[in-house]
């Protein structure tokens, strides 16, 4: 049995008459690269957020380690949280910093490392997404595909046990989706780290993921390797990876 | 039944606001005590947030001092008490102008501000990635701006004092013909160094009323663009609002009938 960092249990949750996840359960395995696929709007990133304890569930609980992160103060969150990291969709860079001081801000302020050590270590996460040249730049002065991998350097800096990627190659030429995919694959392999992935990119899910969950209509409908996601007899399944229009998800 | 059903939403909303305010205030409270303080994101918001508000507090207490005198001057010279003046001007100034205008103009200028900055990094996740990695906004972006604005308030409000008095005897002295002895002496006689520091005590209240609002606008934001220009029109109106309503009941306990 391999062993679980983190696990939704039961999970329900709603946005005033929207519910976002019914009675969803998962695992996530540690050491292994779980991405969640699902329509949009599905709530795959809502499971990022609850997995971070930015968002509480109306019912059942959220574990990460054997930590219940829906129900603990916000100070022992933060201890939890300093092992987790969130790659955000748009890069959520704070404008008024540099991309070098966004990149060190959870060095210089989780650490006590010296400024030379938090440079050396922040050039090496720019330099592992190609943006070693970016450190005095303001974030106004990059793309939205530079933006993605500077916020993906902050994510990885701390090394964290648990990454959490929402949409790291959604907006990126093919040579950097390539690029983001391998250095995920690769961090895993480095560190023993775990991550989450949500993604669109079926062929970038094919080449990193161990697990595949899909989310459908609030629950995880399949969850599997890749060849058994391939595989999958679940008409839902099937029709989501083919991109066909013709199937049981009413579009 | 929905005239009942509005007023009760009304004064839930009300409750829950000034809550929020409340929580907020207790949380940056708590930050301060401990000491828990961004020393240098602090002085760089004093910078954009006093030194930067000078000029215009600079114009309009100049030229507040300056028609306080001049309607004052005219009546008081035709009855033949114009060496009041200095006292009438400074009066005004310290006690209740200076830092009232001052307050109104930095809460226009500042309050806006701060919750136009707080709204959108609100709305491009900024506030939840400061979040994530484990720290807390409050400690991050509330904290330095509330005790920059503790700081600086006063200052421009003493500033705001002094420059009004200098407009105001000016005009004294060439509109009406009132020398500036005679204004300085009347002046003198009118407010004490305590009215000073009270009129520091209201500007200390008024500073965290414009920044505490104008976080909460700001961290309270939903709804993207429209929703930060939203909150910034509400940072600014509640802000004056509350500004108007602390003075008042201020001027009641700090110098009740005197």
């Amino acid at each position: 049995m391999p062993n679980v960092i983190a696990r939704l249990d039961d999970v329900s949750l709603s946005y005033g008459d929207r519910v976002i996840l019914r009675n969803c359960s998962l695992d996530i395995v540690e050491g292994a690269i779980t991405c969640i696929i699902g329509l949009s709007g599905a709530g795959k990133s809502t499971i990022l957020r609850l997995l971070d304890g930015l968002r509480k569930p109306d019912a059942g609980h959220v574990y990460v380690r054997d930590h219940d992160v829906c129900h603990m103060p916000e100070s022992a969150l933060n201890e939890v949280r300093r092992r987790i990291s969130l790659s955000f969709q748009f890069a959520a860079l704070l404008d008024s910093l540099t991309v070098g001081a966004n990149v060190s801000l959870p060095l210089r302020e989780h650490t006590q490392l010296s400024d030379a050590e938090i440079r050396k270590i922040v050039l090496d996460a720019l330099e592992s997404v190609g943006l070693g040249h970016t450190f005095d730049s303001m974030p106004s002065e990059l793309s939205g595909g530079m933006l993605k991998r500077a916020g993906f350097a902050r994510a990885i800096v701390t090394r964290p046990e648990l990454v959490l990627y929402d949409e790291p190659t959604t907006g990126l030429d093919p040579i950097v989706t390539h690029l983001i995919t391998d250095t995920i694959v690769r961090l895993r392999q480095k560190l023993n780290g775990t991550a989450v992935v949500i993604s669109h990119d079926l062929q970038s899910i094919y080449m990193m993921a161990d697990y595949v969950a899909m989310l459908f209509e609030g629950a995880i409908i399949a969850y599997g390797t890749v060849d058994e996601i391939k595989r999958s007899i679940n008409p839902i399944v099937q029709q989501f990876i083919q991109g066909s229009e013709v199937g049981p998800i009413p579009i | 039944m929905k005239m009942l059903d509005r007023v009760g939403r009304a004064t839930t909303d009300l409750l829950e606001y000034a809550g929020g305010i409340a929580m907020l205030a207790g949380e940056s409270g708590s930050f301060l005590l401990r000491m828990r303080i961004r020393f240098v994101e602090t002085i760089e918001q004093c910078y954009f947030l006093g030194v930067q508000s000078v000029m215009i507090v600079i114009l309009t207490s100049l030229f507040t001092g300056m028609v306080i005198s001049l309607e004052s001057a005219v009546q008081a010279v035709q009855f033949g008490v114009g060496s009041l003046v200095g006292g009438a001007v400074t009066f005004a100034s310290v006690r209740e102008l200076g830092p009232m205008l001052t307050a109104v103009v930095v809460a226009g200028r500042v309050g806006s501000a701060i919750a136009a900055e707080l709204g959108s990094m609100v709305v491009t996740e900024q506030i939840e990635a400061l979040t994530s990695m484990g720290l807390e906004p409050v400690r991050f972006l509330v904290v330095p701006r509330l005790l920059s604005m503790v700081v600086m308030l006063p200052l421009l409000t003493v500033f705001a004092d002094v420059v009004s008095i200098l407009g105001g005897m000016w005009i004294a002295q060439t509109y009406a013909h009132i020398s500036t002895d005679s204004f300085i002496a009347s002046a003198r006689q009118a407010i004490g160094f305590e009215d000073v520091l009270k009129g520091i005590v209201k500007s200390i209240v008024f500073a965290i009323v414009i920044a505490l609002v104008g976080a909460y606008q700001g961290l309270s934001t939903r709804g993207g663009a429209a929703g930060v220009g939203k909150a910034t029109t509400g940072a600014v109106v509640i802000s004056i609002i509350m500004i108007f309503v602390s003075n008042f009941v201020l001027s009641f306990v700090l110098f009740g009938g005197n």
